[in-house]
């Protein structure tokens, strides 16, 4: 790639739109989906699929693409989720930052992994937060919270992760691909 | 921009999650010390949002009501036929209602029965369905000329009965906690005898009735209305029906569609309330002056 001041050229303005909407599409696209998500369709178990939807994008974005979604865009998330769901301030944003170190820990050995291994992964990840919250939340309200949302959760990540993947994958070649613009 | 050198970047990027995570740490403190807190972001946030969900709420209740006219197109022969007999059955009800009406202003002008003063309120549209994981809430969109602070500890109910209460108003909208929420606790009375009870939220769609008298348990299928004991809710409210579930407890089958609420009438009562009440009102000045004194 040429980096000479000679041979550099400032981009024109469409590039520039054009790589930013690169960089804001996973954001855009996760706050997109819980403003969805928080539509009242009165479907069952709309509550307990918000942070599952949050968990795998903040998931497959820290590994393929951590630059996309810094850890103070998942702070926010985090926030949003907390102040959308009643759940106590900043309980979801220390672990949606849990999520993202430790899969930034994992990368290097989860990436070259088959897409099962991931999954695998994931639905770990997300069970060990689910129940996490569970316990936090427990503690905080002194009492002993009903198990069943948690099972709920469970099943939605692992049901939920290979669509948002595919999906995701698509995106993460495609209009969301900083590379190409 | 402005240009930084390589180690001190490498630095940067290797702190953020470090200190993002002790940033959010000091929020989860702050929450807790500051319940307020909390609530005004919240309140803040709805109030940013309602207008947005406003706009979708309205083409998604289209399509519901067209795609159940097309549903109903092909059972509209025997769905006529329910609602005669359905109709004929109201009527009869209905003209039981009006001689129980009849009797029960005879009654109440022997007894000089002082009428509650009638509540003010607001209908608003639910907007967005914003419960948690361990949590029941919805948001309404209220009108603008509203009053947030009068607002908040107002009773929601839909056609048939009592779903909730406001917890937190903001200029246009308001977060309704609904009866099946964890943290639901209201005083209810039973039956005819009007026995006191608690009917608590369990994040189930049943909510479950506790601390009855011992002597007397509740009765299967009585009326349970709202009790003014600790002057949070004014009295005879309609809230549901007892049951008994699988386990033999006694739990609350409410009488509002608490899964599909689209419309929430609010009804503020800022004046009868007692001194008692959880929710800071404006306190009645005289009560407290004679306190004083």
């Amino acid at each position: 790639m040429a980096t000479g001041p000679a041979i550099r050229r400032r981009p024109s303005l469409w590039r520039q739109l054009d790589a930013l909407s690169r960089l804001a599409f996973p954001i855009g696209f996760l706050v997109f989906g819980l403003f969805v998500i928080g539509m009242p369709f009165g479907l069952p178990g709309q509550a307990e699929l918000r942070p599952v939807f949050a968990m795998a994008c903040v998931f497959f974005w820290s590994l393929y693409r951590p630059s996309s979604l810094p850890a103070p865009l998942v702070v926010c998330i985090g926030l949003l989720l907390d102040l959308l769901g009643m759940s106590p301030l900043g309980l979801w944003a220390v672990l949606l930052l849990l999520l993202h170190g430790a899969t930034l820990a994992s990368r290097r050995r989860l990436v070259p992994q088959s897409f099962y291994m991931t999954w695998t992964v994931f639905s770990c990840f997300a069970a060990a937060l689910s129940a996490l919250a569970w316990a936090v939340q427990s503690l905080l309200t002194l009492n002993v919270l009903p198990a069943l949302p948690l099972c709920v959760e469970l099943l939605f990540a692992v049901g939920l992760y290979p669509a948002m993947a595919a999906f995701l994958i698509r995106a993460h070649r495609g209009p969301a691909a900083v590379e190409l613009a | 921009m402005i240009r930084l050198s390589v180690p001190f970047r490498q630095a940067m990027s290797r702190l953020t999650l470090p200190v993002m995570l002790m940033f959010s740490l000091g929020l989860v403190l702050i929450g807790r010390a500051d319940q307020n807190f909390a609530g005004h972001l919240r309140a803040g946030l709805d109030d940013f949002l309602a207008p947005a969900y406003q706009l979708v709420s309205g083409p998604i209740q289209a399509a519901e009501h067209s795609t159940g006219a097309i549903g109903q197109l092909f059972d509209l022969e025997s769905e006529n036929t329910q609602l005669r007999e359905e109709n004929a059955n109201l009527l009869q009800w209905q003209a039981v209602a009006m001689a129980l009406e009849a009797q029960n202003d005879a009654l109440k002008s022997s007894l000089n029965y002082v009428p509650s003063p009638a509540p003010t309120f607001y209908t608003g549209d639910v907007v967005a369905d914003l419960g948690g994981v361990y949590a029941r809430s919805v948001l309404v969109a209220l009108p603008a000329n509203g009053n947030p602070a009068a607002m908040v500890g107002a009773i929601a109910m839909d056609g048939r009965g009592v779903a909730g209460r406001v917890v937190e108003a903001g200029s246009r909208s308001a977060r309704i906690l609904l009866i099946t929420d964890l943290n639901s606790r209201i005083p209810v009375s039973l039956g005819p005898s009007g026995a006191p009870a608690l009917m608590t939220g369990t994040n189930g769609p049943d909510p479950a009735l506790l601390y009855w008298a011992p002597g007397q348990p509740p009765a299967e299928g009585a009326m349970v209305l709202t009790s003014s004991v600790g002057g949070a809710f004014p009295p005879g409210l309609p809230v549901g029906i007892v049951h008994y579930n699988a386990q033999n407890d006694p739990v609350i089958l409410p009488l509002a569609d608490l899964d599909s609420l689209r419309l929430l009438r609010l009804f503020s009562y800022p004046e009868n309330l007692p001194v008692l009440t959880p929710i800071p009102h404006s306190l009645p000045k005289s009560t407290t002056h004679s306190r004083h004194h």
